[in-house]
Parts: structure tokens; sequence; C-alpha cells
């Protein structure tokens, strides 16, 4: 990093500042489920785990994060001002007309937003290419795509967790933030539909820093992993 | 003539052997070509099974990941049943891809509906900025495949079994002009031209061929418009391009016959050539439609 962009680079900030970065979007200190369901994963991701940050955002050999599960972004523009992606000035005016941020995040608007998402079912696909693709061109970095458990219920995804179980794609790592949302919900069902299709899987508390941090670095030879990180029930 | 689809798997598989950065990803259909290829490349080089929704995105994260992806499954499930991930996983992630669906309109016509896909095109025609080829002999399969390869854009290749007897340069946004005449203009589209230069012959109009029909060549259409009469013939939907020729000729008094596969379901087996008949696109077909178009023009039958 030059001394100049070292000098231009945003003061880092902690976990302790989320709220307050989330609060520039919500105008209040409420935060809705679905925003909040995802901040510890998205924060262990960035300060913990991810080999990527603002200065190597175009870097082949980064690591990718694809949030999938587009709905209710402001954790994630929270966590990307808190590293340093995105200035805080953006915040305020989030999902106006001129904002580069909107209710679902736009890769071609945001640094360091590697995929544009909203539409549920996407995500973990295009991963299971990245993955595909990092792994053809003889690169070691990993794809880590964060999806919702309701968001399963999409079809598409069912197709992604058999092929790369079948391909062994161990540069993959889907997180589940369940917090039991799914209309059609069998609490503790959803690991065992990816073991069955041959990941390695992990259930932890998606509160717990330190229990997150060990699952989503595990990288298991020849298998893709998945850990479900379990929070507060959305309807409780 | 070398059938076009089995030219497309050739030229794919050349293209993987060529180039590191290529990347073949196809769902079970056209499998029988791509073994050889597969074994020596087995990480470029990938069948999802039958999982269509899966295939599109996974050329689409092949991108993301810095690869030019060929995608290819049969028009009707590439284009049609994984359309969100088409507009989706390349066009809004800004990425680029080569889609190549097979099958077209009718070459599968003994399998019904459920293999028929006429409607490929003006699907397509929805997105921006996606170059369409409508390739129309195998030379010009391969020659659009290449091209599409080696940019970086977004590309989708119709693959069809009905060829014309000659070949044509693929040049993107420019229609070749093989007839000048006095009276209307024929644009004839891909595989449809043999019918068309049939059907034409000893009237005096214009024909202009078009295998790549987006972009759409507006500049030779004005350029050789004699008289204010254009016929479109379109091996998919009817009409997919008719908002094309009004752009063109929006200050332009004008009459337009726009043919194509008629949009009902005429629930009909059979042969690709049947189905040509009974959506007038065969040369009886054309002439007919002719015939009634310029009735009382000075450009009818000569002689």
């Amino acid at each position: 990093m030059t001394l100049l962009t070292a000098l231009e680079a945003p003061p880092e900030r902690s976990y302790d500042d989320l709220p307050r970065l989330m609060s520039l979007m919500t105008g209040d200190e409420k935060h809705s489920a679905a925003a909040t369901s995802t901040l510890d994963v998205l924060w262990v991701l960035y300060d913990r785990v991810l080999r990527v940050g603002p200065g190597s955002a175009d870097d082949p050999a980064r690591d990718r994060f694809y949030l999938s599960k587009g709905h209710g972004p402001m954790a994630y523009y929270a966590v990307l001002t808190a590293k340093g992606f995105i200035p805080e000035a953006w915040l305020p005016r989030w999902a106006s007309y001129d904002s580069p941020l909107g209710h679902h995040p736009d890769r071609v608007l945001v640094p360091g937003v590697e995929i544009s998402s909203g539409s549920l079912g996407h995500g973990f696909p295009l991963a299971v290419g990245t993955a595909l693709g990092l792994r053809a061109q003889g690169l070691t970095s990993r794809v880590v795509v964060l999806v919702g458990d309701a968001e399963l219920d999409e079809g598409s995804n069912h197709e992604a967790v058999e092929l790369a179980g079948a391909l062994g794609l161990d540069n993959l790592t889907v997180v589940v933030v369940d917090n039991g949302s799914s209309t059609h919900n069998r609490p503790g069902a959803i690991a065992g539909r990816f073991v069955h299709e041959g990941w390695h899987a992990a259930v932890v508390d998606g509160r717990d820093h330190t229990a997150l941090e060990r699952a989503l670095t595990a990288r298991i030879e020849g298998r893709p992993t998945v850990v479900v990180a379990e929070v507060e029930e959305k309807w409780a | 003539m070398s059938d076009p689809r089995q030219r497309f798997a050739q030229t794919a598989a050349d293209l993987v052997e060529e180039d590191l950065s290529v990347a073949l990803v196809y769902a079970e259909i056209s499998g029988q070509y791509f073994g050889d290829v597969e074994s020596r490349h087995p990480d470029r080089v990938v069948n999802v099974g039958i999982r269509e929704q899966l295939l599109v995105n996974v050329g689409a994260g092949l991108a993301l990941a810095g690869m030019r992806p060929i995608v290819h499954t049969f028009g009707s499930f590439l284009v049609e049943r994984a359309f969100e991930q088409i507009k989706l996983g390349f066009g809004h992630q800004d990425v680029g891809g080569v889609l190549v669906g097979s099958g077209g309109s009718f070459d599968i016509a003994s399998g019904g509906r459920t293999h028929q896909a006429p409607g490929d095109v003006p699907l397509m025609d929805t997105l921006p900025g996606w170059t369409l080829h409508v390739p129309g002999h195998a030379d010009e399969v391969e020659d659009s495949l290449r091209l599409a390869v080696a940019g970086d854009g977004r590309e989708y290749v119709r693959v069809v079994s009905q060829q014309n007897a000659q070949a044509f340069p693929v040049r993107p946004g420019r229609f070749h002009v093989l007839r000048r005449g006095s009276g209307a203009t024929v644009v004839a589209v891909g595989p449809t031209l043999d019918a068309v230069l049939e059907a034409t012959r000893g009237r005096d109009v214009s024909v202009l061929y078009a295998n790549v029909v987006r972009p759409f060549d507006s500049r030779t259409l004005r350029a050789v418009l004699a008289s204010p009469e254009v016929v479109l013939v379109e091996p998919y939907l009817a009409g997919t391009s008719s908002r094309l020729v009004a752009d063109a000729l929006s200050d332009v008094p004008h009459r337009l016959l726009a043919l194509g596969v008629r949009s009902e379901e005429i629930r009909r087996y059979g042969t690709a050539r049947q189905h040509v008949a009974a959506h007038g696109l065969d040369a009886a077909g054309i002439r007919r439609s002719l015939d009634a178009f310029l009735v009382g023009r000075g450009d009818g039958i000569a002689s």
C-alpha cells in the first residue's frame, strides 16, 4: 500500500461501530431481524476469515464473498464501511435514487460487493461456478457464499448442493444463516441435506465469533463445507 | 456440408484446447461429442447434469472468476427454463459469456412442444447488450462461435440443423446485400435464406441476409430500400424484428410483412421440414405471402 492510499484510507472501525453505522441507514437504533441475523457472520468473515480488503478488491487471487441473500443488506453495508470498502457518507441516503446502495446490493455500484443479488437462489450457483473457475486457474483462494435458511426453499440451491458435493469443491463454503424463517421449516434439517451430498458440515451459534471463525476457516480436502449459523428465530 | 451442431461441438472443443481461459459448461445435451475434450480438461469442461438453472449460473460464476464460458444445452432449456439466470447471471452482474442453444424452433419436431423453442431469440431480445447469432450454415456456426469466444461480450448462438447452400462471413452489425432490386426489400434471417432466394426468384426485389440479427443493421436496410416495403423472414417467432424495422424507418411511410414462426401451438410431430411448411416458411409459403403483400405492385412476378 502506498503512503498516499494509506493516508486516504478511512479509519478502521471495530465491531462496536456497527450499530451506529446501521443506524445511519435505519434512522434509529432498531434494525430488522433480516438485517441483523447476518451481522456476526459478516463481521467474522471480513475481520478474521476472508483474505480480501479494499486494496485487493481486484486481485484475481482474493477470497470471494457472495451475499446470495441480498435482502436486508444493512449489516453488509455497515461491515463494508467498517472495513474501508465504502465511505460512511454513503449510508444516510441509502436506497435513494442517486445512492449506490440499494435495498439489494449491486456489484457494479458498490466497491467490494462481489455479486448483485436480491432474487433468491442465484448466489450459491454462481459461487459454484466461481469455485470451478478459481480451481481451473490454479488459484488457491476460496469462495464463501451466504444464504438464508428460507432461501434454501429455491430449488436452484439444491442443484448446487448436488454438483458441488459430486465434484468435491473444497474451495467452496456455504454459510446458512438460520433464523428459522422458512415457512415449511424442519428444525435441524439443513446440515443433513448437505451431508447427504458429501459435504463437510458444522452447526454453530451464529453469534459466537470464536465458533464462527473456527467453522468458517475449516477447509476439508475434497469436500465443500457448509456452516449452519443458528441465530434467534425470526418469528419468535 | 457438415452438421451444424457437430461443428459447434468440434469448434468448442478446439477452443478449449487453444485457450486456457475458455471453459465449456453443458447439461448432458451434446455430451456424446464432448467425451474426449472433457477427459483431457476436466477442470474446464463440466457437465452439470440435468440442472439448467445451475448450468447458466455456473457459466456466469466462471465469468466472475475471469474465465470465458461457453454454456450449452437445447435452446428451450437454456433460454426459456433458465431465463432469469441469464438476465441476472450475466447482464446484471455485468459479465460476458457465450450461450449456445441448439434445436431452434423445430429441429426436434417429433419431440413436440417441450423441445421446440421459437421464443428463444425474442426472449433474448428483451435483454440489452446481447449479440444474437443466427447462423444459416455450419461454417457460419464455427465463425460465430470463434468470434463470440474471442470477445468479452454477451453472445447467444442459435444452432439449428437446417442450413443454406452457401455460407457468408459473420460480421455483427452488418447484413449482406445479396440482390438489389427496385421493389421491396426482403430480409432473410439465418436458415431461411435458401427458401427466400427461391421464393423471390424472378421478382424485382432486394434481398438482405442476416446471420447476426442483433445488432440490427438499420443502416444497410435504409441504404438498400428502393420502395417502402419491407419483408422480414425469421426462423423464430414472427415479428421479432418488426420494432427494429419500425425504428429504422420511423421517418418513412412504409409497409411491413413479418414472416416467421406463428405463436400458436400447432400440436404436430413429424419433421422439421413439415413444420417449416406449416408455418409458411418454405419457398412456396413465402411466395404466397409475398404475392398477397405485393399484389398490384410493379415488382410482381416478371414475365
